[in-house]
C-alpha cells in the first residue's frame, strides 16, 4: 500500500516538473540569436519574403501569447508542425526516436554487460592486474572524446579491416522496410534474417562509441558498490556456510550491489537518449539528437521545443521508473 | 562457473583491445583517409554485376522539401533535378542553354514574346500528359497568389527572378498562353534578357498538375515530374531513393536503375564510407583530402567547374570605409595569390571581378591590383589615416565552397593589415546570425560569397552590387547610380553582345570604386568510385545524374 501511495505521489510530482521544463525550453530557444524566417529562406532571401513568413509563423506576437498557444496545442496532443517540412512533429519524430532508442538500447546492453562484469571481476580480484587495468581503461573510457573514438572505429573497422559498415542504420543498397521503425524488430517481422544481420552490424560501431562512457561509469560504480557489499556481514555468513566465491558474488552480493548501479544505468540511458548527437553525426545515424540539432540550425522553433520536451519527458519517465524499481527492490527505502 | 568468468573476461578483453587500438593511433597525424590502402576491396565496393545498377550519393545534409519551387537550397535541387525537368536545360558541364522539355524557342524582335515549342508524347510519372496546359498551370500556380496550390510562404525564387507575383508593379510575366498542346507563349511586360536562363533554373521545373491538384502538401514529399528518375522513398535525415523512369523521353537514359541520396553529415566519415564502399559518390570533399583521393586507385576525383565568388566586402556606409581610397588601400594589402595557395589547396584561383572568369561578359581587360603594402600605406595617408585605424572584420563561421576556411583567411589578412597600421579585430558568430546581421548592415569589413544560379552575369553583378539589392544580397550597401543604370539597361537588352559591353563597364566601375575585394573563384571537389563514368559536375552546383553509368 505504501508503495502504491509512493508511486502515485511520485507520478503527480511529474506535473510541475514538466511544466517547468516547458517554460525553460520555450525561453531558451527565444534567446537564440537569429531570425528563423531568414534561416528558413536561406542566403537568397528577400526582405518582403522574410516579413511575410514572420507574420505567417506568428513570430510577431508577444512571447507569452506564443507560449500559451503552444501549451494549448501540447495539452491537446498536438506537438505542432515543423516549419521546415510542414509535417506534424508527433508523426515526424517517431522514426528518429526509434532510431535513437534502438541505438541507446544496444549501447546500454554493451555498457551494462561489459561494465557490470568488469566491475564485479575487479572487486572480486581487488588489487590484481585485472583490477588495475580495468579501472585504468574505465578512466580512459570516461574521458574519451566520442568524436575521436567514432572516427577511429570507422578508420580501423570499416575502412582498413572492412569488417563493419561505418555509417547509417542499414545497407542503402538493400534497405530495410520500416514497419515499427525499430529495424531489429522490422527485419524479424519480415523474416529477413540476412538484413537483420546487416542491421546488427550497423549497430556495433556506434553502439560501442556511445556505450563507452556509460560502460566506464558502470564498471567503476559496480566495483565500489560490490566492494562495500562484500564486506557486509551477510556475505561473510554466506561464505562461512561454504558457498563458492561465484555463488557468493553473483547470487548474494550482486542483488544488493546493483541498487546504485541501477540508478546510474537509468541516468545514463536518459542521457544517451538526448545526448547522442555527436555519435549520430559521425555515424550518419538518423536519430532524434540530429533531428533537434538540424532544427536548431534551421531555427525550426516548434521542432526544437517539442523535440527537447519529448526527450526531457522520456528522461523524467526513466528516472521515475528507476525510482519505482529502486523502491521495489529495496524495501528498506522509506516512502515519504 | 569457470565458463561464465571466462566469457566475462573475454568480453572485457575485447573492450580493452578496442580501446588500445584506439589509443595507440593517437600518435599518427594523418587523417583516416590518408592511411595505406588495403589491396582487396570488400565485396560491398563492387555493385553486383548482374543486379540492378545502383548509385549511392553521399552528402552532408538532407533535402528540405521536394517541391522545388518552394525551396532555394542546393540539397533540394540535387534530388529534384533527377525527378523533374525544366522547360529549358543547360548543356553538360556548362551554363549554355540547351533543349529540355522545350525543343526550341523563338524570341520576338522587341524581346517581349517568347514562344516555346514543347516535346510531344512526354508523360509525367503518374501517366498524365505533359503539354502546354501543364506549363500554363505551373506558372499560374507560381505567379498567382490566389491560386489554390500557391504556397502561403511564397515562392522565393519566383519573386526574385520574375519581379514579384501577378498584380505586382514589377512582375515581368504578363501572360502564359497554351497556344496548342506543344506551343506555349510567354508575354512579358518589359524585356528581360536572362528570361530563358531563368526558365532553366531548377526551381522552375514542371510538376504534374494532376498530382499538385490532388494534394499539394504531398507533392512536397512525393514529387511527380517528367524526369529520368521516379521518386520512391524518403527516410528523413537518412536516404532518398529514386528509381529509373523506363519511359523517359531522352531515349537510352537514365543508365542507372536506382539512385540513392544518403546523408552523412561529417566530411571525413563520408570519405570513409566512400573508401569502404558504402557509397559511390560524395560531395563536400575536404580540400586536405584531395591527395588521398588521388592516391587511391579505387577512387577518382571530380572537380566542379567554378561558378562562384568569395569576397571581402566593405560596408560603404561605415566610416572610414565610406572613403574609396581606404577601400583601395585594403585591397592592396590583401595577398590574393598567397591566400588561394594556402587555403584553397589548388582548387581555386584568385578573382579580379565579382563574377567568374568562365562566364560570358567577364572583363578580362581589368588588371588586378598587386599585393603592395607601400602603395597601401600611401593610399591610407592620402585618405587621412597615416597611422591606420581600428576596424572589426567579420569572418565566416562555416566553410562554404567559395570560402573554405573563413577564420583562417581572415587571420592571414589581419596580419597584412597590421603592417599598414590597420588593427582588425576578427569577429565571428553563428551562421544564421551572421547572415542576418550582414543583411541589416551591422558589419564593417566582412567576408561572404555567392554561387551562381543560371549562368547569367546579372545573377552575380546585379544580385551582389545593384543598389536595389541593398537589404537583400548587396551586403556592401554600395549604391552607385551609374552602375545600377547600366545593369538595368543590360537586363532589358536582348542582344548578348550589347549586354556584354554593358557588364564590362559595370565591372570597371566596381573595380575602381572597390565596394568589395573579389578574393577567389573556387572549384568544389567531389570524389567517387573509379568505376563511375559520364559524371559531369555542373557549374551551378547541382545536376541530373541521368547520364551517369557504372562500368
Amino acid at each position: 500500500m505504501a508503495l502504491l501511495a509512493y508511486s502515485i505521489r511520485r507520478i503527480l510530482m511529474l506535473i510541475p516538473v514538466l511544466v517547468g521544463m516547458s517554460i525553460i525550453v520555450f525561453s531558451i530557444i527565444r534567446a537564440i540569436p537569429g531570425d528563423p524566417a531568414l534561416t528558413i529562406l536561406g542566403e537568397k532571401a528577400t526582405p518582403q519574403a522574410i516579413a511575410d513568413i514572420r507574420e505567417a509563423l506568428g513570430l510577431n506576437n508577444p512571447w507569452y501569447i506564443q507560449y500559451f498557444d503552444y501549451m494549448k496545442d501540447i495539452l491537446s496532443g498536438n506537438l505542432g508542425e515543423s516549419l521546415q517540412t510542414n509535417a506534424p512533429i508527433s508523426d515526424e519524430i517517431i522514426p528518429y526516436l526509434a532510431a535513437t532508442t534502438e541505438l541507446t538500447i544496444v549501447s546500454m546492453l554493451i555498457a551494462v554487460f561489459i561494465g557490470v562484469n568488469a566491475g564485479i571481476l575487479s572487486a572480486w580480484k581487488q588489487n590484481s592486474w585485472f583490477d588495475y587495468s580495468a579501472m585504468l581503461i574505465a578512466l580512459v573510457g570516461v574521458s574519451m572524446p566520442i568524436f575521436w573514438l567514432g572516427l577511429m572505429e570507422q578508420w580501423v573497422f570499416a575502412q582498413e579491416l572492412k569488417w563493419l559498415p561505418s555509417v547509417g542504420r542499414d545497407n542503402s543498397r538493400n534497405p530495410v522496410e520500416a514497419i515499427t521503425h525499430f529495424y531489429i524488430l522490422d527485419t524479424m517481422i519480415a523474416g529477413q534474417w540476412d538484413q537483420l544481420w546487416e542491421v546488427i552490424k550497423h549497430l556495433i560501431l556506434p553502439g560501442i562509441a556511445l556505450g563507452t562512457i556509460p560502460m566506464a561509469i558502470i564498471a567503476r560504480i559496480t566495483r565500489s558498490s560490490m566492494l562495500e557489499v562484500m564486506r557486509a556481514d551477510y556475505v561473510r555468513t554466506a561464505r562461512a556456510k561454504g558457498l563458492t566465491q561465484f555463488w557468493v558474488v553473483y547470487k548474494h552480493a550482486l542483488k544488493n550491489a546493483m541498487i546504485p548501479v541501477l540508478t546510474v544505468i537509468g541516468l545514463q540511458t536518459g542521457l544517451l537518449l538526448g545526448g547522442a548527437v555527436l555519435t549520430e553525426t559521425i555515424f550518419g545515424w538518423p536519430g532524434v539528437g540530429r533531428y533537434i540539432v538540424t532544427a536548431i540550425g534551421n531555427r525550426d522553433y516548434p521542432v526544437i521545443q517539442s523535440g527537447i520536451l519529448v526527450i526531457a519527458t522520456i528522461f523524467v519517465l526513466i528516472n521515475l521508473l528507476v525510482d519505482l524499481l529502486y523502491a521495489y527492490i529495496d524495501p528498506r527505502i522509506k516512502y515519504r | 562457473m569457470k565458463k561464465r568468468v571466462l566469457s566475462a573476461t573475454m568480453t572485457s578483453l575485447v573492450a580493452l583491445a578496442m580501446l588500445i587500438a584506439g589509443c595507440s593511433s593517437t600518435s599518427t597525424t594523418q587523417t583516416p583517409a590518408e592511411q595505406p590502402k588495403t589491396e582487396t576491396p570488400a565485396p560491398a565496393t563492387e555493385p553486383a554485376k548482374t543486379g540492378p545498377k545502383q548509385l549511392i550519393v553521399g552528402r552532408g545534409a538532407d533535402t528540405k522539401g521536394l517541391d522545388p519551387i518552394t525551396q532555394t537550397d542546393g540539397e533540394t535541387f540535387k534530388v529534384t533535378e533527377n525527378i523533374m525537368d525544366t522547360l529549358i536545360g543547360f548543356a553538360d558541364g556548362s551554363t549554355e542553354l540547351a533543349p529540355s522539355l522545350a525543343d526550341k524557342w523563338e524570341v520576338s524582335p522587341d524581346g517581349l514574346v517568347y514562344t516555346l515549342t514543347l516535346k510531344s508524347g512526354v508523360k509525367f510519372h503518374d501517366g498524365t500528359d505533359f503539354n502546354a496546359e501543364a506549363v500554363k498551370y505551373n506558372f499560374e500556380r507560381w505567379s498567382d497568389k490566389s491560386h489554390p496550390q500557391h504556397s502561403p510562404e511564397g515562392f522565393e525564387y519566383y519573386i526574385s527572378q520574375f519581379g514579384g507575383y501577378k498584380g505586382d508593379a514589377n512582375h515581368i510575366i504578363k501572360s502564359v498562353e497554351a497556344v496548342d498542346p506543344t506551343t506555349v507563349k510567354f508575354t512579358l511586360t518589359r524585356p528581360l534578357a536572362p528570361f530563358l536562363a531563368n526558365l532553366a533554373m531548377s526551381p522552375f521545373a514542371i510538376g504534374s498538375p494532376e498530382a499538385l491538384k490532388k494534394d499539394v502538401k504531398k507533392f512536397n514529399e512525393h514529387p511527380i515530374g517528367t524526369g529520368p528518375f521516379k521518386f520512391v522513398e524518403w527516410k528523413r535525415n537518412d536516404t532518398i531513393t529514386l528509381e529509373k523512369n523506363p519511359d523517359y523521353w531522352n531515349k537510352g537514359f537514365p543508365k542507372l536503375d536506382k539512385l540513392v541520396f544518403k546523408v552523412i553529415p561529417e566530411n571525413t566519415a563520408r570519405l570513409t564510407a566512400l573508401a569502404s564502399g558504402e557509397i559511390d559518390l560524395m560531395d563536400g570533399l575536404n580540400t586536405d583530402d584531395i591527395p588521398a583521393v588521388k592516391d587511391n586507385k579505387e577512387l577518382q576525383l571530380f572537380l566542379r567547374p567554378t561558378n562562384n565568388i568569395g569576397y571581402i566586402g566593405f560596408n560603404v556606409e561605415r566610416k572610414p570605409l565610406d572613403n574609396p581610397k581606404v577601400r583601395e588601400a585594403i585591397a592592396y594589402a590583401i595577398n590574393k595569390p598567397e591566400i588561394v595557395t594556402a587555403f584553397f589547396d589548388g582548387v581555386g584561383e584568385p578573382a579580379v571581378n565579382p563574377m567568374p572568369k568562365t562566364m560570358w561578359g567577364h572583363n578580362n581587360d581589368i588588371k588586378d591590383r598587386e599585393f603592395n603594402l607601400d602603395k597601401a600605406k600611401q593610399l591610407l595617408a592620402e585618405a587621412g589615416h597615416p597611422n591606420g585605424f581600428k576596424i572589426k572584420f567579420w569572418a565566416m563561421p562555416v566553410p562554404r565552397p567559395y570560402m573554405p576556411e573563413g577564420v583562417k583567411i581572415a587571420e592571414a589578412i589581419q596580419q597584412d593589415m597590421k603592417k599598414i597600421g590597420i588593427d582588425a579585430e576578427i569577429v565571428t558568430m553563428e551562421w544564421a546570425t551572421y547572415l542576418e546581421k550582414t543583411r541589416l548592415g551591422e558589419q564593417e569589413m566582412f567576408m561572404l560569397g555567392w554561387t551562381g544560379d543560371n549562368g547569367d552575369p546579372d545573377n552575380f553583378l546585379a544580385v551582389l552590387l545593384d543598389k536595389n539589392s541593398i537589404g537583400s544580397n548587396n551586403y556592401t550597401r554600395w549604391a552607385n547610380d551609374e552602375a545600377s543604370q547600366l545593369m538595368m539597361k543590360a537586363q532589358s537588352t536582348p542582344v548578348q553582345a550589347e549586354r556584354e559591353k554593358l557588364y564590362k563597364q559595370v565591372q570597371e566601375i566596381i573595380f575602381k570604386d572597390v565596394p568589395m575585394v573579389p578574393l577567389a573563384h573556387s572549384t568544389p571537389a567531389l570524389a567517387g568510385k573509379a568505376n563511375i563514368v559520364d559524371y559531369n559536375p555542373h557549374p551551378k552546383g547541382t545536376e541530373s545524374l541521368e547520364k551517369v553509368d557504372i562500368k
